[in-house]
Formats: structure tokens, C-alpha cells, sequence
């Protein structure tokens, strides 16, 4: 499957400013592994311990992965993978 | 040094001390690169606490959409602080992610007096800087409050 990855600001040095990135993977696990082989580092900064990180949302069009199968959510021609960092403090 | 528009601090300052003891939160966008605060985006705050706020993820997945069609970026990323001063806390600072917004805190405990205070935050610094409150912009900039 081919899908669009839309990255934040902060991950654009790790990426060399390339935004979006079209990328293959039938699994949103599979796209971050790919990604991780062009642009080493950042499966740190997204992952820990098997999951997204708790402040790091990522959606498969408008649909949260948590609310769906986390890391292991099925990916389809043509979906568009957003990875926001939260918008959080205290 | 963050210039900013009178009627959109105001509204800043309304929705802090409407959603008070809640930690209220939002963003006002500009044109990305311009620095100018025009369109101001109240937040859902998704915690509903008054120690901590997060963007509702979903609203957040639509405004940043919207900000990348029209191409936007959050000049001012805002929240309140309901028992403290107006100054970025542990968790301000760890999880600021947006190097050139300005972070603006407004105070709503009447200690503090309701005056807003922003900063730069870059790679777990802080630094504070000056607030130029205007009457007016240039002509061809138009303020949008969204409700």
C-alpha cells in the first residue's frame, strides 16, 4: 500500500525538511520501520516500549490509532498517516 | 518580541476566565513566516483540569489541516494558569514542540491580575519576551475569531 505521511515541524531535521513523504506499508507499525531506514531516528521519537509515545498522536485519515489498533492499525491505498506532537502543558 | 492585536488578547483573556478553574487553551494562527497573530482558535481542552491542558487530538488534527491549507502556522500558542504566575511550568517546557510560536500564559488567579505574559521555548529553554498590545494592524491584515 502506498500511503502519505504528513510529519511535524519539530521531526523535519531528521527527514531533511521532506514533507510529506510517500512511503509503503500495509501497517502503520511497517511505515514508522520504513521510515526509521531512510531517515534514521525517528522510530526513537515516535515509539517507546511498543506504543506511540503518549504525547504523540498519530491518525490514519481522521481516525486516532489509539481508538483503532494502535501501531498494528491496516493501512489501504491512498491513506493519509498524520503525526501531530500534543499540544500539552501544564 | 510578540506584537499582537488588543481585541485578541481581550479574547484571550474571556475564554481564560470563562473556562476558569479549567485551564483554557488555544492558538491564534498567521500566515506562516509572517509572525503575525490573526486567527484566533479556541481549543478544547481534553484533560478539563486545572493544572494541566491538551488539545483536543481531534480538534487539533482539523485546525492544523485547515492552518496547512490556507498556509498557517500557530503564531501564538496560549493556555492559562489557574493558581500560579504567568510563567511556563515543568511540563510547558518539555513538551513545547513549535520553536517559533510564541507561548503565551494568561493568568486567571486575581493575585496576578490578568496580564498576559509570553515566551519563546527551544530545546528545554525559556526565554521570556516583550508583549507590544496595538490598537490596530496594517490595513490589509484581518483579525478572525473563530467561535
Amino acid at each position: 500500500m502506498t500511503v502519505t505521511v504528513i510529519i511535524p515541524t519539530l521531526l523535519g531535521s531528521l527527514t531533511n525538511k521532506q514533507q510529506p513523504i510517500v512511503i509503503e506499508g500495509v501497517k502503520v507499525s511497517e511505515v514508522i520501520e520504513r521510515m526509521e531506514q531512510l531517515y534514521p531516528g525517528i522510530r526513537a521519537k515516535l515509539i517507546f516500549d511498543g506504543s506511540a509515545y503518549r504525547f504523540i498522536t498519530i491518525h490514519v485519515n481522521d481516525n486516532d490509532i489509539r481508538l483503532r489498533d494502535g501501531l498494528a492499525t491496516p493501512l489501504q491505498d491512498g491513506d493519509i498517516v498524520t503525526i501531530l506532537p500534543a499540544m500539552a502543558g501544564n | 518580541m510578540l506584537t499582537i492585536h488588543a481585541k485578541l488578547v481581550e479574547a484571550m483573556i474571556t475564554q481564560a476566565l470563562n473556562d476558569h478553574p479549567v485551564e483554557a487553551c488555544g492558538i491564534i494562527a498567521g500566515l506562516a513566516g509572517s509572525n503575525w497573530p490573526l486567527r484566533l482558535i479556541p481549543m478544547r481542552n481534553a484533560a478539563q483540569s486545572d493544572n494541566f491542558f491538551r488539545f483536543d487530538p481531534q480538534q487539533q488534527l482539523q485546525v492544523w489541516k485547515e492552518m496547512s491549507a490556507r498556509c498557517e502556522e500557530p503564531v501564538v500558542i496560549y493556555h492559562s494558569h489557574t493558581s500560579s504566575q504567568a510563567y511556563p511550568r515543568r511540563s510547558d517546557v518539555e513538551l513545547a514542540t513549535e520553536p517559533q510560536a510564541h507561548y503565551v500564559i494568561i493568568p486567571t488567579q486575581h493575585l496576578y491580575q490578568a496580564e498576559i505574559r509570553s515566551f519563546r521555548i527551544a530545546d528545554q529553554m525559556v526565554i521570556e519576551e516583550r508583549v507590544r498590545i496595538v490598537q490596530h494592524y496594517q490595513p490589509e491584515l484581518e483579525l478572525q475569531m473563530v467561535a
